[in-house]
């Protein structure tokens, strides 16, 4: 077989075979031999990235953040336009009379699945110095938080009264009232993180030739390009950026904080079970 | 947001004010999936990533008149819809030719959705009181009837889901036999079975007929024997029990059947004489598909005999020496009737008479 390039992507929903089959031809199409490999969470994804079996990662920002303690020689490549400045939120009822994160003491917040940065690790970093009852909705562990249904569960519980907070991502905060799993006007953001970022293409020390051709071609996908924009929009972006890094600082700590990796990348988090 | 943003230059601003308590958390997020930026916390920056619009777009037709070829990128959009460039094309319907369409399509169509009956209200299902071996012989002809709609049905659905759907009216009246041929099935069977009896024989010659049909993988040649010449015949027969049916209910629903299939014939006629008149070449290739299908069931046995006996008692009423004379005489008769409709309907297609007359003669002996 011919030298490919290959890459790593995390199967968290249907719609990813048709994102990188797509991106797969249109690479093809661009003379440039591209294969993927579908994982069925990050971290066997991760460990396969640094043992060298994949050229590239499409990572979580957790995943990132493992393949650097594993290898330091991890870089992010590219990233997605809708990537940079996210922020997560914990949100209460309107009605709940709660207007602070100290007034959470002694309640239930509920969260994403355990693996969920944005709707677990980072969130609940805002709430370190608070006694709170953790309630996880634990769908598509190992997939990092990339399948919505923990976050949603969270924000049902929250709208029937079950818990007394959620944790979830700005995005969904506006998706989940839209679609009305929240009620409009029903709900109070109490606290926000500061801006972080997400998904990266992570590298870790591939010499493959392809590799610069590869990020090259990524960086000058079109989104008025109507062979390519289907999947732009499918996989949630207007245009490749190249990657960053300092946009990771705060899920470092966090992963520090709950002690969800040591510093060397082993998992340590309890009952994280991909 | 999208409308005031529609006419602004990428890099130009917006400012955004309102009175949800979240729109702050919220413009930022927006702006971010549609690839603007966010200044000053409530200033959209149009970005440039934007889609082509409508520029590259294409009508998928005019919405009055057929397009002779339906690009299969206009995938399912309506005829006559502004297609988006981009987005999958429609492969799977691989007919996309004006070859499925006939200018009867729209009001043949109109005819058929406005034409289909109820057959608990339009037949009086009371049993008949009919002497044994007729009843037999009833219940013998509808369990071949059966037989044959099912493959009625068969043939047409095969096709249907790979019509472009540009051909849409084609397709509605196509739907609307499909629904024909199971009513047709639902009120043979209730037919075969009023009385109690067992049903009747379905023959090994029959069968291998009607499978010829099912194997025709080109659709002019499938509709050609089918349409034309299998239901085309199946007139005749249908007329033939309308007129010596032995009982109200299967004279009643021969002739409810009978308006149907006419509408079937008359659609099959229509696209296939467009067809041949836009290429004339198209005849030799029905030609060669009834020549191809003889000679498949050359080595087969025809008309089950006890449907053919079943026929002469039918038309005679009874056993009667008399009556089975005036029995067969009336199937003769049936017989060139059948010959000479398929015959009328191959000049209809631009055969000649002789050419017409020699092809009619070649068509399956079990009628369908």
């Amino acid at each position: 077989m011919t030298e490919h390039l290959l890459l790593g992507a995390v199967a968290y929903d249907p719609k990813v075979v048709t994102i990188w089959d797509g991106f797969r031809r249109w690479f093809a199409h661009h003379d440039l031999a591209f294969d993927y490999l579908l994982y069925s969470n990050y971290e066997r994804q991760v460990e396969d990235l640094v043992a060298g079996r994949t050229d590239v990662a499409w990572n979580s920002p957790l995943a990132w953040v493992r393949a650097h303690r594993l290898d330091g020689r991890a870089e992010a490549v590219a990233m997605r336009d809708t990537d940079r400045d996210l922020t997560s939120l914990v949100v209460v009822r309107h009605d709940s009379g709660i207007t602070s994160v100290d007034e959470l003491s002694g309640r239930t917040v509920a969260t994403g699945p355990v693996d969920s940065p944005q709707a677990s690790l980072l969130p609940l970093a805002l709430l370190a110095d608070v006694e709170v009852d953790v309630r996880r909705f634990q769908t598509g562990v190992g997939l990092h938080g990339d399948h919505i249904g923990g976050e949603r569960d969270a924000a049902r519980a929250l709208a029937a009264g079950d818990v007394d907070a959620a944790c979830m991502i700005d995005a969904n905060h506006l998706l989940f009232t839209t679609e009305g799993t929240l009620p409009a006007g029903g709900t109070r953001v109490i606290a926000q993180t500061p801006p972080y970022d997400h998904c990266n293409m992570t590298v870790v020390g591939s010499e493959s030739p392809l590799l610069e051709p590869f990020v090259s071609l990524l960086l000058g996908m079109d989104f008025a390009d109507p062979s390519v924009r289907p999947l732009l929009e499918l996989e949630g972006l207007r245009r490749w950026l190249p990657g960053r890094v300092l946009g990771y600082r705060q899920l470092e700590a966090a992963v520090d904080r709950w002690g969800f990796y040591d510093d060397k990348g082993e998992v340590t988090a309890n009952a994280y079970r991909p | 947001m999208d409308r005031a943003l529609a006419g602004m230059a990428p890099g130009q601003r917006l400012r955004v004010r309102g009175a949800d308590p979240h729109l702050g958390l919220h413009l930022p997020v927006w702006a971010r999936s549609r690839g603007h930026a966010i200044v000053d916390g409530s200033v959209v920056v149009a970005g440039d990533a934007v889609a082509p619009g409508l520029a590259s777009a294409e009508r998928a037709g005019s919405p009055a008149m057929v397009a002779d070829v339906a690009s299969p990128s206009w995938g399912l959009a309506a005829r006559g819809a502004l297609v988006e460039a981009g987005g999958p094309a429609l492969e799977v319907a691989d007919l996309h030719t004006r070859d499925v369409w006939s200018d009867l399509a729209p009001k043949l169509y109109a005819q058929a959705a406005a034409g289909q009956w109820d057959p608990a209200t339009a037949v009086d299902w009371s049993p008949p009181d009919l002497p044994d071996e007729v009843e037999a012989a009833v219940v013998q002809v509808m369990t071949y009837l059966v037989e044959n709609e099912q493959a009625a049905l068969m043939v047409p659905a095969r096709f249907l889901g790979r019509m472009n759907p540009h051909f849409r009216e084609a397709i509605g009246f196509l739907a609307t036999q499909i629904a024909d041929e199971a009513r047709h099935v639902a009120v043979f069977s209730r037919r075969a079975t009023l009385t109690g009896r067992p049903l009747g024989i379905s023959g090994t010659g029959g069968r291998a007929s009607l499978q010829t049909l099912l194997d025709e993988p080109e659709w002019a040649n499938a509709s050609f024997l089918l349409s034309v010449l299998g239901e085309g015949t199946f007139l005749s027969l249908l007329a033939f029990l309308d007129r010596h049916g032995p009982d109200p209910v299967t004279a009643g629903i021969a002739h409810l059947v009978l308006q149907d299939e006419a509408r079937h014939v008359a659609f099959a006629l229509g696209h296939l004489g467009e067809h041949v008149t836009r290429d004339p070449g198209c005849r030799h290739r029905l030609r060669a598909a009834i020549e191809r299908r003889h000679d498949a069931l050359a080595q087969t046995a025809g008309l089950a005999p006890a449907v053919h006996d079943s026929l002469v008692l039918l038309a005679a009423g009874s056993w009667e020496p008399g009556a089975i004379a005036v029995g067969w005489d009336r199937v003769q008769a049936l017989r060139s009737e059948m010959g000479e409709g398929r015959t009328r309907r191959l000049v209809r297609l631009g055969f000649t008479e002789v050419e017409a007359s020699q092809l009619a003669a070649l068509h399956a002996e079990s009628f369908m």
